[in-house]
């Protein structure tokens, strides 16, 4: 009887090791090129997916992908849907209340307005950014009228139809969108880059410090053998922000 | 899907059409709304068991569970249906977890701490190693009860003002002739109930249709989801950039639950017909008397 009970406890033992090698990873998939779905699979991809995938196989970890919306995806993070977020989500001290990050693992990426018309007042137009985003909350700062949408895609087409004078956003967001648009879109003057933020970094529970110290680790790794910056350069051009 | 579409960017016309309409993302957007029509499936006997049951309870000359009958129909129904799908799913998730979280470790951690919700791995509801389908499956569990509930609600309404609509000199023929009130229950009431309670139970059913968008907030992805997702303008990070064309696909939306709700009506109508058969009410006398003509 006695070694059923240690048999047991032992295969519980184990099954729970077993268990916590499989890390759910949180992600938007709307926010080209950081992370969006795949026409061919399905699957999400992007910047982040490759770095989160190259992050796990470092550490030994299996890693699957969660999709959930930009609203809810910190409220999701901290009830224990998934471990961690790889969403495009910049270091500020009002998320450091709630969930905690690792070290950047992008540099401070700027932002920057896109409008119809290169002499948009940004000041005191109105101005669509993502709800939640620091983008939103600089908006709110100037004298603009802020107008929010729950996913980046619907800020852009806000300022196609007319409803918002200019968007502001991450700029290798908006890089793509703008130099794709055949002239319709253009960076408004003076607003092309707008440093803002302390970086992008993943976003873990505050009560996971094992798993935010195994992330570190990784991400100082690749940093120090420059595989870090051949995927910002891969996934954002020649011109992106790389770390020293 | 086709051998030919391995590379978009070549394509033009209709051969990019007919390989941008069965890329991954869209065989993905078709499968949601076999996900709609599951959940539909699965919410409606649901939801009409726990109206039955909490028309009944209102009924019942068991005082707490008639309070209990009245409460559960005024409360839900008091309470705006999107409230309800946002509590919940996450009432019921973390209910279960803190349960297995009880049971299942030997941990003597509090689950709330901070801001965070933390049970130990084995009690992870689904596991975190389960298969993605189980963490949809789930979800959609989570989404079938919450619909059930509300929707069970407005149906114990309904089937409870059904059943007062019955005529009282049925039951009391019924009680005349010797029957328990459990047969008359069974025998005279709920037969003939059903006529009366289907105007009620069509509307609902109808509203039920339309409230399935509200999947998207529980985190199933639905058929609005994949169509904001895949109508929202791509550039050419993606295999098949195209312009802003959620204006299509919310058309698509427009048409499946039109047509849905066209063909609901006309079930609909022929149930109505079948039950009006034989009963006392305007439509069965209409019947009757078509019949002898």
């Amino acid at each position: 009887m006695k070694s059923l009970t240690i048999a047991a406890a032992a295969l519980a033992l184990t099954a729970g090791l077993a268990q916590a090698q499989t890390v759910r990873m949180g992600t938007e998939g709307a926010y080209a090129p950081y992370n969006f779905i795949d026409d061919a699979t399905g699957e999400v991809t992007g910047f982040e997916i490759e770095l989160g995938n190259e992050l796990c196989r470092r550490a030994g970890l299996d890693c699957t992908w969660v999709r959930n919306d930009w609203d809810s995806i910190i409220p999701n993070l901290v009830s224990g849907n998934y471990d961690t977020i790889l969403a495009g989500m910049n270091i500020n001290e009002e998320r450091k209340q709630v969930v905690q990050f690792t070290q950047p693992y992008t540099p401070a990426m700027p932002s920057a307005y896109a409008a119809l018309s290169a002499d948009v007042d940004v000041e005191g137009g109105v101005v669509a950014a993502q709800t939640n985003t620091i983008q939103a909350g600089h908006v709110a700062e100037t004298g603009a009228t802020l107008l929010e949408f729950p996913n980046p895609d619907q800020t852009v087409a806000a300022v196609r139809n007319g409803e918002a004078d200019a968007v502001f956003a991450d700029k290798d967001f908006l890089v793509p969108i703008v130099e794709e648009s055949g002239g319709e879109l253009v960076w408004v003057e003076g607003g092309e880059t707008v440093p803002l933020g302390e970086g992008i970094g993943m976003a873990l529970r505050q009560s996971d410090n094992d798993l935010r110290e195994t992330f570190d680790a990784q991400i100082s790794g690749m940093k120090e053998d420059g595989s870090l910056n051949e995927l910002i350069v891969k996934w954002f051009g020649d011109d992106a922000l790389t770390f020293e | 899907m086709f051998s030919y579409c391995t590379d978009p960017s070549s394509l033009e016309g209709l051969v990019w059409l007919s390989c941008y309409l069965t890329s991954g993302t869209h065989l993905l957007f078709y499968a949601s709304f076999g996900t709609v029509l599951l959940l539909l499936a699965l919410t409606a006997p649901v939801a009409l068991v726990l109206g039955y049951g909490g028309a009944m309870a209102s009924r019942s000359r068991i005082v707490p569970l008639r309070l209990f009958g009245k409460v559960y129909t005024s409360m839900v129904r008091g309470v705006p249906d999107i409230i309800f799908f946002l509590f919940v799913p996450i009432a019921l998730d973390q209910g279960f977890e803190w349960v297995r979280h009880q049971v299942l470790c030997d941990s003597d951690l509090p689950v709330w701490q901070g801001n965070d919700f933390v049970v130990c791995p084995a009690a992870k509801l689904p596991l975190n190693s389960a298969a993605p389908w189980v963490h949809d499956a789930y979800g959609i569990f989570l989404a079938v009860i919450a619909f059930s509930v509300v929707f069970g609600a407005f149906a114990a309404n309904v089937l409870y003002g059904a059943m007062q609509a019955v005529p009282r000199a049925q039951l009391e023929t019924a009680e005349a002739y010797g029957m328990t009130p459990r047969q008359v229950n069974r025998r005279v009431l709920v037969p003939q109930m059903w006529t009366y309670a289907l105007p009620g139970l069509s509307n609902l059913w109808m509203i039920l249709i339309k409230a399935t968008p509200l999947l998207f907030l529980l985190g199933v992805e639905d058929v609005v989801y994949w169509a904001r997702e895949l109508g929202g303008s791509k550039t050419s990070a993606f295999a098949y950039p195209h312009p802003d064309w959620r204006l299509y696909y919310f058309l698509a939306l427009l048409v499946f639950y039109l047509l849905m709700t066209w063909i609901s009506g006309r079930v609909l109508d022929r149930v109505t017909r079948r039950l009006s058969r034989g009963q006392a009410t305007m439509g069965g006398e209409a019947q009757r008397k078509g019949a002898v003509a």
